[in-house]
């Protein structure tokens, strides 16, 4: 009885934390930044490309995934310079733009790395729980976006760093009439956002691999988490990854992962509904 | 100038073979889809990126009702009612809680890319339904031409869906045009020009988006019939992000702000992705994603409304030159 309450509890536990993985990158660009950021799909695959493109070359997989993460925040601030930077204020074509920095992307990845699904091993092993095996990598992947969340939340509210990102993402002219350098603020923080995604996708390329297309699987779960998280962007993402990952988790480990994906965006839609804002409309200006 | 064009696409099939009648049908089809977009982001001011997802629901219930022997009239029209109730279900849930309109175009997307995984987890016996199996990824082949209602046993060939798809795409076009200038219409125009001032006038702007995106789905469900008819085919790309994407940029090269513009976009885009598929593997997606970052960059406004503007100024500078001689 007590396996079958710890697998159940560890399947929504996991599926919970692949929804704040993938959020975490977007909650800080569209969520912070209201940048609708729809190469954040991609962000995540070339995380989880250069991740195994590096583990592939020899490089430990634990120094691979941040080393993953930073480039593809490099890559994030080249799109910035280049594309983002002329379109802030203006939501509707930074979809646009981003879409089709996505399509780029994708196209690029395909054409210099080919179309096939490239994969990383990891060698950390199972424990076994009565007659179910949990991969202990994934109980470090659990660990880690919890941590990653906290250390987000952290840095967003107690540190000066935060505390300049909010103050030019709340009013750039009073910002810029206070001294910071905003350009600099609204670069960085689209670069920090990218790397984000790029270190979810190194994290999850042992688990799923990596392929040029696979960041069309992401994108609507992570959209649909920060859309619902409503307007405290950090918070906001970990009660709607609670809440979409129980789901998730339940309805998949019940029947199947598509009927799983197809259950949160039925209660997404309806949460919507009633709360067009998102779920932390009530609680803005007290968290 | 229009009717120009139009007897110019009637008189292609007396000139040209099947193969080139049977490409340029299938613009007229996806020019359908365009249509169905720019009606709402360029009249309406809601950008509805989901209209795949009514464009593959169109296709599928008809080819799963035409093959589960019904006669192929009756399935078309079905195949426009499903598409159109699904998106006043969906419009009543996102419309009437007045979500954000940002919101409202990543829903919709989000709604197409999930319909596309369900329909590609249907493959095995489990799913089938009448006697049609759905298959999953590969699609389902074998789609029935539609019969001809008054000739028994006969159904459109190549040269037919030809004449079919440009009298539906002209028809549509037209009947867009028209509705637009009825009150309706014109409230619609107003609502993207200013939502407050038209909702203290007094129109409740739910009622007029719900009633455009449910038109918008009608179109987009009815290009999804025909483009079955076309192919002989329905698969989960009907509802990919490739696709939606590329309505986008079809929409966005012609000019959003019109319908013939999107046609047009439709018609370049399309020849051009064609072409370059014939060339090498990724470069369609590099190109088509370069074109759509170029776009909303550089011209935003479309190729229609840019050129027009330039014909104009060449007309006012022709005009002055006119004068001071």
């Amino acid at each position: 009885m007590f396996e079958v309450v710890a697998i159940y509890a560890y399947q929504i536990l996991f599926s919970i934390s692949i929804f704040i993985l993938i959020s975490l990158g977007l909650a800080v660009i569209f969520g912070m930044m209201k940048v609708i950021n729809l190469a954040h799909g991609e962000f995540i695959m070339l995380g989880a490309l250069f991740c195994a493109q590096l583990a592939g070359a020899g490089v430990p997989l634990f120094l691979s995934i941040p080393l993953a993460g930073l480039i593809v925040g490099l890559v994030g601030i080249v799109g910035e310079r280049l594309v983002i930077r002329y379109l802030y204020g203006r939501v509707l074509d930074t979809l646009l733009a981003t879409w089709g920095m996505s399509l780029l992307i994708v196209g690029a990845v395909t054409t210099f790395f080919g179309p096939q699904t490239a994969s990383t091993p990891q060698d950390l092993g199972n424990i076994s729980l009565g007659t179910f095996s949990i991969s202990v990598y994934s109980l470090l992947m659990i660990l880690l976006a919890f941590a990653l969340l906290a250390a987000l939340y952290l840095v967003w509210r107690m540190t000066r760093a935060g505390l300049i990102v909010r103050t030019t993402m709340q009013n750039a002219a009073m910002a810029q009439a206070l001294g910071i350098d905003t350009d600099r603020v609204f670069m960085l923080t689209f670069g920090f956002g990218a790397a984000l995604a790029g270190l979810t996708g190194a994290i999850l390329v042992p688990l799923f691999g990596a392929s040029p297309t696979m960041g069309a699987f992401y994108i609507a779960k992570a959209f649909v988490t920060v859309i619902a998280g409503g307007p405290l962007p950090l918070t906001g993402t970990l009660a709607a990854s609670s809440l979409f990952g129980m789901i998730d988790g339940a309805v998949a480990y019940l029947t199947t992962s598509v009927l799983g994906e197809i259950s949160v965006l039925f209660v997404a839609i309806l949460l919507l509904r009633f709360l067009p804002k998102g779920v932390t409309r009530g609680l803005k200006g007290r968290v | 100038m229009a009717i120009l064009t139009t007897v110019g696409l009637m008189a292609v099939p007396s000139f040209y073979d099947f193969a080139v009648q049977y490409d340029i049908s299938k613009i007229f089809v996806l020019a359908l889809l365009a249509l169905s977009m720019s009606f709402l982001w360029g009249y309406v001011g809601i950008l509805s990126l989901g209209q795949t997802a009514m464009f593959g629901l169109g296709g599928y219930v008809y080819a799963i009702v035409a093959m589960n022997s019904v006669d192929t009239a009756t399935a078309a029209l079905i195949g426009i009612v499903c598409p159109t109730l699904f998106s006043a279900v969906l419009g009543y849930f996102l419309i009437w809680g007045r979500i954000g309109d940002i919101y409202f175009s990543v829903i919709t997307l989000a709604v197409t890319l999930i319909l596309e995984k369900a329909i590609r987890a249907t493959s095995g016996d489990r799913f089938v339904i009448g006697k049609v199996r759905l298959n999953g990824q590969n699609g389902i082949p074998g789609v029935p031409s539609l019969e001809i209602p008054w000739e028994a046993k006969a159904t459109l060939f190549i040269d037919g869906v030809y004449y079919l798809t440009a009298a539906v795409l002209i028809l549509v076009y037209v009947g867009l045009r028209l509705t637009l200038t009825t009150g309706f219409g014109q409230v619609l125009v107003g609502l993207r020009e200013n939502r407050r001032r038209v909702e203290l006038l007094g129109y409740d702007s739910r009622h007029y988006c719900l009633g455009a995106f449910v038109l918008a789905g009608a179109v987009a469900g009815l290009a999804g019939v025909l483009f079955a008819v076309w192919g002989n085919f329905v698969g989960p790309s009907l509802f990919d992000l490739d696709r939606a994407a590329q309505i986008v940029i079809w929409v966005i090269v012609g000019g959003r702000m019109t319908l013939a513009g999107p046609i047009l976009g439709t018609a370049l885009v399309v020849t051009l992705t064609t072409w370059l598929g014939t060339q090498g593997v990724g470069q369609v997606t590099l190109a088509l994603g370069a074109m759509l970052t170029l776009f909303v960059l550089l011209f935003k406004k479309g190729l229609l409304p840019t050129l027009s503007e330039l014909l104009s100024a060449v007309a006012r500078w022709a005009a002055s030159r006119r004068a001071a001689r």
